[in-house]
């Protein structure tokens, strides 16, 4: 088991550095002198001169790559060419309130995925199996940023149940956080649902059609414990393979509805940086976007590992 | 003497192949579905002017925000615009984003997928790492990265999504290649002494085609989607043009003092992606040989 962890360890090194390589190809690739912004309206040729030495520019590009491979593996990810500031510290900043937002859309998106996928699999072919393939569909054609501007429609403007848009610390006022949260939530949370019962039920219709499983119902047991005790838990295992899709989908997804409900987090930051032209932070959120997704893959392998009796064993 | 016969997409051998997928496409009742959703909005976006009551672009002060009536079946805009004509005019926005943007993935990342299946080695262990690192991305931000880079448009955000897709097509050609090379038609080929290039082109290049096929009609969905969603951003189409994604970008600052702007662009893209998810799933279910 130690040297399959240390084989994906190995493999999630190379695929770092080439990601490293597209932010770093990125910089270059960008329109005009950043660094002219950077220097601000007056263009003070010592500043420019300044900003050209800390950056090395004119420095062999594979010395200026090193260089700067060297300031990301000590945490430097760039600095916001508008204010300065370093992108790390503006991530940092910002991803609680993206976070938030994504706990509580995992709890939605599970809430419902996982139940409706065991249902449809235990009842495939039935009218049961058909409505929830049928619901999963409408989750993955739906484009979320709409079902956001739909519920604002019926829930804020008809109704006014909820609040249209904002974000409240959950540690501050939990009620008020969860008042601004359920919109955004099950925005971002249904289109998450329709994957997890899209694969919850393929998984339990595999396990179902095992030898095991077969076994346990003909020794007599119950249907609810050959489900619930031998099949479910099984099923499960592929299913967090999927953790790391579910990652890039909540940050994806996350950009749109923070737009949407005007939630000043990690997608907003990106999407702002854009119509900024604050490329730091483009190349920033990139460069950490991909790494956590690297190390989420990672963990997911992990744990897959750990779970999985079979290779748990080697 | 026999003469070598060109194995597996030999006519007499493609033909009852290719008549038995047609047979199952034909009875399968999704993509029948699937493929008039999609084919209505195909006429839709071509027939655009003929279809479309108004200009779409013309704006008219004194018909700003009127609610759908008998004259403006869906309704004005914010500038006073028909909605229904700019819904014709965006059905061409989606889809050609849709199909650029999947032919770019296509194009580049088929052939590349197949050379690193095929060829196996340093290149596929290349070619194989910066798709791993390509798709370590989520595919939106790696978009609005691309789109960042070359600015706000409708080709710029079709490039951006086509260059954000290519790894997919990399890592399905790749697979494809790595399982066909293995058959025997091929080895017989090989032994026979055709040459890589026309063993590539002949004989792997059409039998890696049906789950591509699948891939490209699934992944047209998600390219409108994708379209809609940098528009929405505004990173798509620029105003005064339409585009479903720019509409609503526009009907999300007026929500409350005109609802109708944001109904009939979400219902066209939600229709138009279910049509193309559909028609996916039934061309899976025809191609796929296990189904049969």
């Amino acid at each position: 088991m130690l040297k399959l962890i240390l084989n994906r360890v190995l493999i999630a090194i190379p695929t770092l550095l080439i990601v490293s390589l597209f932010v770093f190809a990125l910089q270059h690739a960008l329109p005009g002198d950043p660094f002219l912004v950077m220097a601000g309206e007056e263009r003070d040729p010592e500043s420019i001169a300044r900003l050209r030495a800390i950056y090395r520019l004119d420095d062999p590009i594979v010395v200026q790559y090193f260089a700067w491979l060297g300031q990301v593996v000590q945490g430097e990810f760039g600095r916001s060419l508008r204010t300065g500031e370093p992108v790390l510290g503006l991530i940092l900043q910002k991803l609680p309130v993206t976070l938030q937002l994504a706990a509580a859309s995992m709890i939605v998106a599970l809430g419902i995925g996982l139940p409706a996928g065991i249902i449809a699999a235990v009842r495939k072919g039935t009218s049961v199996d058909y409505a929830a393939s049928a619901v999963a569909l409408s989750g993955l054609s739906i484009p979320n940023f709409w079902l956001g501007i739909v519920m604002i429609l019926v829930f804020a403007v008809e109704l006014r149940w909820l609040p249209a848009s904002g974000y409240v610390p959950f540690f501050s006022d939990p009620i008020g956080a969860i008042e601004t949260l359920i919109m955004p939530a099950f925005v971002l949370g249904t289109g998450l649902a329709a994957f997890i019962m899209r694969h919850t039920r393929s998984a339990m219709l595999e396990v179902l059609r095992s030898d095991y499983v077969r076994t346990a119902r003909a020794k007599g047991l119950d249907e609810s414990v050959v489900i619930n005790k031998h099949a479910l838990r099984n099923a499960l295992i592929p299913v967090i393979t999927l953790s790391t899709i579910l990652f890039g989908e909540l940050l994806a997804g996350a950009v749109l509805t923070e737009q949407v409900f005007t939630i000043p987090g990690f997608g907003k930051l990106i999407v702002d940086a854009v119509f900024n032209r604050d490329y730091g932070v483009v190349q920033g959120v990139v460069l950490c976007t991909a790494i956590g997704f690297i190390v989420m893959n990672l963990v997911a392998d992990l744990l897959y590992i750990l779970v999985n009796p079979r290779l748990r064993g080697r | 003497m026999a003469t070598a016969a060109s194995p597996a997409s030999g006519p007499d051998l493609l033909a009852p192949k290719q008549s038995r997928v047609w047979g199952k496409l034909s009875r399968s009742r999704a993509a029948w579905i699937g493929g008039s959703i999609v084919g209505v909005f195909v006429v839709m976006a071509l027939l655009a002017p003929l279809l479309a009551p108004f200009d779409p672009n013309k704006t008219n002060f004194l018909l700003i925000r009127k609610p759908p009536s008998a004259l403006y079946w869906l309704g004005t805009d914010e500038l006073g615009r028909d909605i229904l004509s700019r819904l014709f005019y965006g059905a061409r926005a989606s889809l050609m984003a849709g199909v650029v943007s999947v032919g770019i993935a296509v194009c580049v990342g088929v052939p590349v997928g197949l050379a690193a299946g095929w060829y196996g080695g340093w290149l596929d262990i290349v070619v194989s790492r910066i798709t791993e690192a390509l798709l370590a991305c989520p595919f939106l931000i790696l978009a609005i990265a691309f789109a960042a880079i070359l600015g706000p448009s409708l080709s710029n955000a079709m490039i951006a999504i086509g260059l954000s897709a290519i790894p997919i097509f990399i890592r399905l050609a790749r697979g494809q290649a790595i399982s066909v090379k293995a058959e025997d038609y091929i080895e017989g080929a090989r032994a026979v002494g055709v040459r890589d290039s026309v063993i590539l082109v002949r004989h792997l290049a059409p039998n890696t085609l049906p789950p591509i096929l699948v891939q490209s009609t699934l992944f047209m969905a998600q390219a409108i989607i994708l379209e809609a969603s940098l528009s929405f951003l505004g990173l798509g189409q620029q105003p005064p043009q339409a585009s479903w994604g720019a509409m609503l970008n526009t009907a999300k600052n007026f929500m409350e003092q005109a609802p109708w702007m944001s109904v009939s662009p979400g219902i066209a893209i939600c229709l138009v992606v279910i049509g193309f998810n559909i028609l996916g799933d039934g061309l899976r279910d025809a191609l796929d040989p296990k189904e049969a």
